[in-house]
Order: structure tokens, then C-alpha cells, then sequence
């Protein structure tokens, strides 16, 4: 049994100005210990998808339109809060963009800390201490013994986002969602705590899903990736057949549009347009506007997220068709 | 591109002082955002300036632009220097000298149409009669890929990118012929950022425009760059052509950061050599004695610790500031 497996999810925003659909139908499944990518652009739903599975949509004027998330056999979108919150924090585990917005300023790294312990093994609060202290060495602070009692504003970025990390993992959980960790960082930083994501899994043996828009990021870290665009997926593999044998139009023509992977100085390929309002409705493929295989059949169905060979799946009709 | 130069600085230093106290304010030292650099820009070039955060790029470019003083040092705009003009000197001189900023939510005024914004650098410098300035806006709109019908929108009604397209179109308003670029693609997704790369390198060509580019992102520097500067610390620490630089660094920093990018490319993914620098920049109020980079190095000796190395050639049309550039 997979530990994570989420079916059919839908998330909408009821605004003033429309319904948006933000998550529109999305299914996947993480095994344990499996890294997984999920890569988009701003408002492709891939930030909402794992907010939406940890419970953490304001609702209103979010609200879970349907589907499930199974972790490990509960359903974590209609289970009982109390249920819900011995999971969160503790089996499953999230870390944040901004380190300093989802740091609390008015307390000591060591009471932040040493909270999930308190509520969740209700550790007595010498042992946290000396948990809290090992996982700040763990995650390679020096100086820990007197960092432990500093507030947030003493540390630079990167060392933030360090006890971010040492606070998502001092319940060693089984899930750790990641939701653009080093996006603010500089990349030698970046580098710095790519690398620790990776050690701390191996010793834990978590399963780990990334969310980046940097597909370089995606490339050395993740064995399988998914691709989101308007709230859907639209293409999923494991990393190198993404890399090496994309299928779906988006897919390709992402990898076109970073400077990385072109010669220098060439025209960049433009993806032509805007992403859709996700508050009207898509009639059929969301990228069909903006797709230069796009047909009639593209823009009148939705197409399905289907297997092309085992573990490689996408949306594309006319790619499934066999046409391009 | 010719070899005739634009722009030059001499020992640029822009030093911000640091108070203590409440009641009686102390000076008890200084941010050393640039500290002393020397470059000459040339016509036509499009010249990429990277670094981390705080290693001051951001603040060469406003010195560039005098929008922050020199504390020493001079900026040369054709052979005359900008912290001597008079205001109304200054004035003249900006129109060969402009600048777009990076979030374009933040840098257009947003009770200002597009028409306004484009046409207010005109009437400011008198170059186009009142009658005439919606031809020239319409024509500055088509120049950066924007229908002239949108004249009498507002920023909020663009998104990201469009916004930055009517930045860029402000800064070409009075045909510059020098831009400079506070890392204008790094608050757009990447399709986007594909079409502002594609509209500045055209840009370039079309008007033999000078570009100084700053950005911390090596790939996008690399692919629209003639020549790359790599600054750390308020210093200059390498310098030279752009593929060169990127793709065969000589300065231990500029190796450690070119090594910490990953690539798209899962095969070259796993064979990259990594080297993670431990710890953080140092702080720019009391910058380590010597090379900047020497308490992060892999390479320190103690000659590193005793006097700041200066740029040494490196190559064809390179410099780089390490001492141990010959046996590393």
C-alpha cells in the first residue's frame, strides 16, 4: 500500500469575483521513502494540492470540493480533527518557502522546537531539550547549545530555513512535504540545504514531496516528477524519462524556455499567452489556448492522465492519439 | 558591439554609515556595499553582473544611476563624471542612462495609465510636443510587444510580465543608450521569463544598446551576457567573456557557485561536482581581512588573510582576484 494516495483531489476558492479552480481533479500516490517533484508555475494549484492533503486551506473561502487523501489508510481530508492533528506535525511534516514568515518572531528557536515533542510525545521538557539540541547539530548548526535559546532574527536565511528543517524532522516522520524550501535562498545556500534534505532522508527514510517551478532543482533530487499546469496534472514520470522524453506540449516547452539547456545567446522558445482564469470554465485540454499542436478535439474534451508506458503518464490527446 | 566606452567606473565605493545609540547616535562603522570597483562598459555589450544577496550589485547599480552617492570613486558617462554634474547636468545625463527594476509591481506608479507613464519621461525632457506623443507611445508599446489599445490601462490590469514590458518600454522612452537591469526577470515564472530574456537581447541588437544585467540566476546571465562580472562583497572578483567565465571559472568563489547550480539535466545532474561552501557570507560591516572570500575558501593560506588581491589577468580579456590563481 502506497503511503500517500490521493484521488480525484478538487480544491476551490469561492471569491467574490468566481469560483477558482484551483485543484481541479488531481490523483497521485508517493510510496514510502519516494521523492516526488511536483513542478508548475504560479497558480498551477501545485502549492494548494499539498495544503489541501496537510489541512491547511482557509476554509472559506477555500473549500475541498471532493476526492480523497489516503495516509496510510486514513482519509486525511474528512477524518476528525483530533485525528488530523496527531498526524500533522508529527507522521507528516511540512516546510515552508519563507522561513521567516513561518517562524514564530516572539519565540526562542528552543520552546518552537521542542513543541512537537511536548504535544505529541509529550516528552518532559529535559528530554526535548536534548532532542532539539541534536537535531540543531543534526541539521548542522554550529554553536548549538547557545543558538538553541536565540529568536529567529539572529539567524541569516539559510540558517532559518536549517531550524525550519530540524523542526519539521524531530518527530522523524514519515512524510516530509517541502513546499519551495530554497526559492528565497542564494545557491550556494540553496545548495547547502539541498544536500541536508537529502542526508536527513537518507536517515530517516522519509518520503519527501518537493514543490519547486525549478525544474534543475527537481533533476538531481527527485526519482519521479509531476508536472501541474491549471490545477491539473498534466504529465508524470520518473525524472530521467521526464527529462529525456517529455510528452505532453507543456512539458516540452518548459524545457525550452530555460536558458540552461539552450545554446547561448539562441532564441529562447515562448510559450505564446497567459495561463487560463481558472475561474471560467475549461471546456477542454487548459493548455489547448496556448498549445501549438493544439486541434478541435483539444479544446472540446478534457483528456485524460493516461499511462503511455508503465510509471509515464500524461494529458495530451493528440500525444496519445500517437499524432505528435 | 565596438570598443568604444560608455561607461566606466574608477574605485567605486559606496559605503552606508551604521548608528548606535538612542538618545546621542554614534557612527560606529559602515556597510561596505561596493568597495571599489573598476569596470568600463562597452557600446553595444550586454554586461551580466551576479552574486548572492548582499554582495552589493544592487547598490552598484544605483550608484551607477546616482540614485545613491559615491562615497569615493567616480562614475564616468562619456569621459565626464556624474558626482561632479550639476543637478540639471545630471538630468541630461540620465536620459542616456536608465534603469529597470526587478518587481514591476513596485515600479510602475500604479494611478498612472500606460500612456502617462510612457509619455511622462518625454514631456519631463521636452522631446516630444504634447500633440505627437501618442504616435510616440504607440510606437515605444510596439517596440516591446504590447498592443497600443492597452495606452489607457493601468498596471493591475497586466500581468507580471506586460508590467515589465511597460517598465522596459519607460527606460527606452528616451532612447538610452545605456540600460541597466536590476535583475528584471526574477519575480517571473519561467515561460515568461523566456520572452522578456528574447526582448531584451533584441532590444540590444536593434538600438546597439549597452546593458549592465544583474541577476543571481548564472544560466540566464550566461545565455544573455557578452562578458559576466562576479562580485562578492561589495568587490569585483572575476571578470571576463561570459561562456568563459561560466563554463571555466578561475576564482574559488566563482567555481563554488557555478558548481552549486543544479542542472535540468538529471544524467549531468549526477555527475556534477559539487562544492558546498560552509557557512554564509560574511557581513559587510566588518568584511574579513584580505581576500573577502578567505574564511570560505578551500584553498586559504595565510598570504590570503594578509592583503586584498587585486584583479590579475586570468586569460584572454579576463581578470580574476585571487592570489593563488596559478597554482589552484
Amino acid at each position: 500500500m502506497p503511503l500517500l494516495s490521493v484521488t480525484d483531489l478538487r480544491t476551490y476558492f469561492h471569491t467574490r469575483s468566481g469560483v477558482y479552480r484551483a485543484v481541479d481533479g488531481v490523483s497521485f500516490s508517493l510510496e514510502r521513502g519516494e521523492t516526488l517533484g511536483i513542478v508548475g508555475e504560479s497558480g498551477s494549484g501545485k502549492s494548494v494540492t499539498c495544503y489541501s492533503i496537510m489541512g491547511l486551506v482557509p476554509q472559506p473561502p477555500g473549500r475541498i470540493e471532493g476526492g480523497t487523501a489516503l495516509f496510510d489508510g486514513v482519509d486525511l481530508l474528512r477524518c476528525p480533527p483530533a485525528q488530523l492533528r496527531a498526524i500533522r506535525g508529527k507522521r507528516a511534516a511540512m516546510i515552508f518557502q519563507d522561513p521567516m514568515t513561518s517562524l514564530n518572531p516572539y519565540l526562542r528557536v528552543s520552546t518552537q522546537l521542542t513543541e512537537p515533542l511536548r504535544i505529541h510525545e509529550r516528552t518532559s521538557s529535559r528530554e526535548a531539550r536534548r532532542r532539539a539540541l541534536a537535531m540543531l547539530e543534526a541539521v548542522g548548526i554550529h554553536d548549538a547549545a547557545r543558538r538553541i535559546d536565540q529568536y529567529p532574527h539572529e539567524f541569516s536565511g539559510g540558517m532559518r530555513q536549517r531550524v525550519m528543517i530540524a523542526m519539521a524532522l524531530i518527530t522523524r516522520p514519515e512524510l516530509l512535504i517541502a513546499d519551495e524550501p530554497t526559492t528565497a535562498l542564494d545557491v550556494t545556500v540553496q545548495a547547502q540545504i539541498l544536500e541536508l534534505i537529502k542526508a536527513m532522508q537518507r536517515e530517516i527514510g522519509m518520503a519527501v514531496i518537493f514543490i519547486t517551478h525549478d525544474l534543475a532543482v527537481v533533476s538531481g533530487l527527485c526519482d519521479r516528477v509531476q508536472v501541474m499546469y491549471a490545477g491539473r496534472l498534466v504529465e508524470t514520470a520518473d525524472t530521467r524519462t521526464l527529462f529525456r522524453d517529455p510528452r505532453h506540449p507543456y512539458t516540452r516547452a518548459l524545457q525550452r524556455s530555460i536558458p540552461a539547456l539552450q545554446p547561448k545567446g539562441a532564441e529562447l522558445f515562448t510559450i505564446p499567452g497567459l495561463p487560463p482564469d481558472l475561474s471560467k470554465p475549461l471546456p477542454g485540454c487548459p493548455f489547448a489556448p496556448r498549445c501549438e499542436f493544439a486541434a478541435e478535439a483539444c479544446r472540446r474534451e478534457i483528456p485524460p492522465l493516461l499511462e503511455c508506458e508503465p510509471g509515464h503518464a500524461h494529458a495530451c490527446l493528440r500525444a496519445q492519439r500517437g499524432e505528435i | 558591439m565596438d570598443d568604444t566606452i560608455v561607461l566606466e567606473l574608477r574605485d567605486v565605493r559606496t559605503h552606508f554609515p551604521v548608528y548606535a545609540g538612542f538618545v546621542r547616535k554614534r557612527r560606529i562603522g559602515a556597510v561596505k556595499a561596493v568597495d571599489g570597483v573598476s569596470l568600463s562598459l562597452r557600446r553595444g555589450e550586454v554586461l551580466g553582473l551576479v552574486g548572492e544577496s548582499g554582495c552589493g550589485k544592487s547598490t552598484l547599480a544605483r550608484t551607477i544611476l546616482q540614485l545613491v552617492p559615491a562615497t569615493s570613486g567616480s562614475v564616468l558617462l562619456g569621459g565626464r563624471d556624474l558626482a561632479r554634474c550639476s543637478p540639471r547636468e545630471l538630468r541630461e545625463a540620465r536620459r542616456s542612462l536608465q534603469m529597470v527594476f526587478q518587481d514591476p509591481f513596485a515600479s510602475l506608479n500604479p494611478r498612472l495609465t500606460v500612456f502617462d507613464t510612457l509619455a511622462e519621461p518625454l514631456k519631463v525632457h521636452g522631446l516630444c510636443p504634447a500633440a505627437e506623443a501618442p504616435a510616440r507611445v504607440a510606437e515605444l508599446m510596439r517596440l516591446v510587444g504590447l498592443a497600443p489599445r492597452f495606452m489607457q490601462k493601468y498596471p493591475h490590469e497586466f500581468s507580471g510580465g506586460q508590467r515589465q514590458r511597460i517598465a522596459i518600454a519607460r527606460a527606452l522612452a528616451l532612447e538610452p543608450r545605456i540600460v541597466v537591469a536590476d535583475e528584471p526577470v526574477s519575480a517571473l515564472d519561467v515561460s515568461i521569463q523566456a520572452q522578456i530574456l528574447n526582448l531584451l537581447s533584441q532590444l540590444c541588437r536593434r538600438m546597439n544598446l549597452s546593458l549592465i544585467f544583474i541577476a543571481h540566476d548564472l544560466s540566464v546571465v550566461k545565455h544573455i551576457s557578452d562578458r559576466v562580472a562576479v562580485m562578492y562583497l561589495g568587490k569585483i572578483v572575476e571578470l571576463g567573456p561570459a561562456a568563459e567565465v561560466i563554463e571555466r571559472p578561475r576564482h574559488p568563489y566563482t567555481r563554488a557557485l557555478v558548481s552549486a547550480i543544479p542542472v535540468p539535466d538529471p544524467e549531468a545532474e549526477r555527475r556534477r561536482q559539487r562544492i558546498v561552501l560552509p557557512g554564509d557570507p560574511p557581513s559587510p560591516i566588518n568584511p574579513p581581512a584580505g581576500c573577502p572570500f578567505h574564511p570560505r575558501c578551500p584553498y586559504v593560506q595565510e598570504k590570503c588573510k594578509a592583503a586584498v588581491p587585486p584583479l590579475i589577468p586570468a586569460g584572454p580579456d579576463r581578470v580574476a582576484a585571487c592570489v593563488r590563481l596559478d597554482e589552484i
